[in-house]
């Protein structure tokens, strides 16, 4: 195979990546442009070999992602350690990164066409305010600030009355 | 209550009726849901995970159709027990031995549980005897809609229902089949399955989960990909097509079987009855072999000493878990054989 990277026009290409869909077409990449797209070198394929390599190949990537998830303190390298997410908001903070990882295991699928969650209902809706607004008590009570707890108990008690 | 007598089975598949039963011998449908407001439980604190499986117990009891549903918890039961609820698919292996505040919601026949707290928050699991996907799936749905309206499930416009891997993401739903090959076995066939499963995006494997070697002729065929699809599509690929297809190949490797073979079958069932009935120390997976031969003679109608109810019977009450919980105490290797060399050859005999 000769010729530079079709994808960054740097490295040499030395992977030939065959896509099936959307339609058939064939690339040459560099091994980095590759994995970044999610390519695998092994011949069969399933969900958790197609993670575990990409787990594996991504951690030899030079440029690795020092983003971090606010929620959870989540990073790339803990994923690839884990092979498992460490909270919702994850998908929100890796997406781009998950997307060609996702789409490879699940035969190029990129959105969800399923069901959807039904509405929550009135006392679910009220439950969760209440944890959250005991959260937020709690956490004034603990930075000492008082005005701001007096503020969030007076939500609670008329959320609890409503 | 599990506990008290698991010599008393009741889970419904045991019963091995259903669509296929002849060669499907149970389906499987779970579904992956996680809450939104706490972590997924890989980042949860001990503490975070004492909450979770607090708020969704006490919501599956408020939304479960059954009020003999039974909440156990698998942080506090012992190895033993835990053992017994993996042997009847009731848990994962992987919440046996995880950390933390986890447990598992049975209805009495066992056709449902929900485990909290495994890789997932909530992992909604319908088990039947036959080929049953449609009535799991209505059931399940029908669960998850309610458990839903009062759990904020994480879910997400792009990538669907929230998990803690990405490959489970968008239905979070996983199906299986267990099939009961012994023809294709037999008549070297097998790759027919390969075959008939490959390039559709389907895990074919043997018995537990693991391995590819069909341990008991056992074959369990499961979608790959949850994504993309909708839960009715991947049902519907699975028990309209794929399914029903290698059933047809299974009867037609056993009629051929019985046309060319029917004497060299006829001792190979009659010598898994000679075996399980007089040897006097058996280990599980000779167990589970001549087992298999016995329900293909059963189904084949060359073999009616017991029927199928009770050879599932034994199929579940010789594994390990269940065997020492029948004799009362842990059992060694050597003691456990005995064990159940002894059941086997009472229970054969009346």
């Amino acid at each position: 195979m000769d010729g530079l990277c079709q994808h960054c026009q740097q490295e040499k290409a030395t992977v030939l990546v065959t896509d099936n869909f959307p339609e058939k077409r064939e690339r040459h990449l560099c091994e980095e442009c590759a994995l970044r797209e999610g390519v695998i070198f092994k011949q069969k394929e399933n969900g958790q070999q197609i993670l575990q390599q990409f787990i594996k190949a991504s951690a030899s990537i030079q440029k690795v992602s020092a983003r971090t998830c606010p929620t959870c303190g989540m990073t790339l390298k803990e994923f690839q350690k884990r092979g498992l997410l460490g909270c919702p908001n994850d998908y929100d903070v890796f997406g781009d990164l998950l997307a060609p990882l996702i789409q490879r295991a699940h035969a190029g699928a990129t959105h969800h066409v399923g069901k959807m969650p039904p509405g929550l209902d009135e006392s679910a809706r009220k439950r969760t305010s209440l944890r959250r607004l005991n959260r937020e008590l709690q956490d004034a009570v603990e930075q000492e600030d008082y005005e701001l707890a007096a503020d969030v108990r007076d939500q609670i008690k008329e959320l609890e009355s409503a | 209550m599990i506990f008290d007598d698991p010599t008393r089975s009741t889970g419904e598949w045991l019963r091995g009726e259903g669509p296929l039963a002849d060669v499907v011998i149970s389906s499987r449908v779970r579904l992956a849901r996680n809450i939104a407001e706490f972590p997924f439980l890989t980042s949860a604190s001990a503490g975070q995970k004492s909450e979770i499986f607090r708020a969704v117990a006490d919501q599956v009891f408020a939304c479960a159709d059954d009020p003999q549903a039974e909440l156990i918890d698998v942080k506090e039961a012992d190895d033993l027990d835990r053992q017994v609820l993996v042997e009847r698919h009731l848990i994962s292996r992987q919440q046996a031995d995880a950390e933390g505040s986890r447990g598992v919601t049975v209805w009495p026949d066992e056709t449902l549980a929900i485990m909290i707290n495994e890789e997932d928050h909530l992992r909604i699991q319908g088990l039947h005897s036959g080929l049953q996907l449609d009535e799991l799936w209505s059931r399940l749905g029908a669960l998850d809609d309610k458990l839903g309206a009062r759990l904020e499930y994480a879910y997400d416009k792009k990538f669907g229902f929230l998990t803690a891997c990405p490959t489970n993401v968008g239905t979070g739903i996983r199906v299986s089949v267990m099939l009961h090959l012994p023809a294709l076995k037999l008549s070297q066939e097998i790759e027919r399955v390969s075959r008939a499963t490959k390039d559709l995006r389907l895990a074919v494997r043997g018995l537990h989960g693991e391995g590819t070697e069909a341990v008991g002729d056992l074959v369990q065929i499961s979608n790959q990909t949850t994504l993309g699809k909708s839960e009715e599509e991947i049902i519907k690929s699975l028990g309209e097509t794929v399914i029903p297809k290698i059933v047809e190949y299974e009867r037609m490797a056993r009629d051929e079987l019985l046309k060319q073979h029917a004497e060299q079958i006829d001792d190979r069932i009659w010598r898994a009855y000679g075996v399980l009935s007089q040897a006097r120390c058996i280990g599980t997976e000779e167990t589970l072999t001549m087992l298999s031969h016995l329900r293909m003679g059963i189904h084949m109608g060359r073999f009616d000493l017991i029927d199928i109810p009770t050879l599932n019977e034994l199929f579940l009450l010789t594994q390990p878990a269940h065997l020492q919980k029948m004799v009362g105490r842990l059992l060694e290797g050597r003691e456990r054989a005995i064990a159940r060399a002894d059941y086997l050859r009472k229970r054969l005999s009346q």
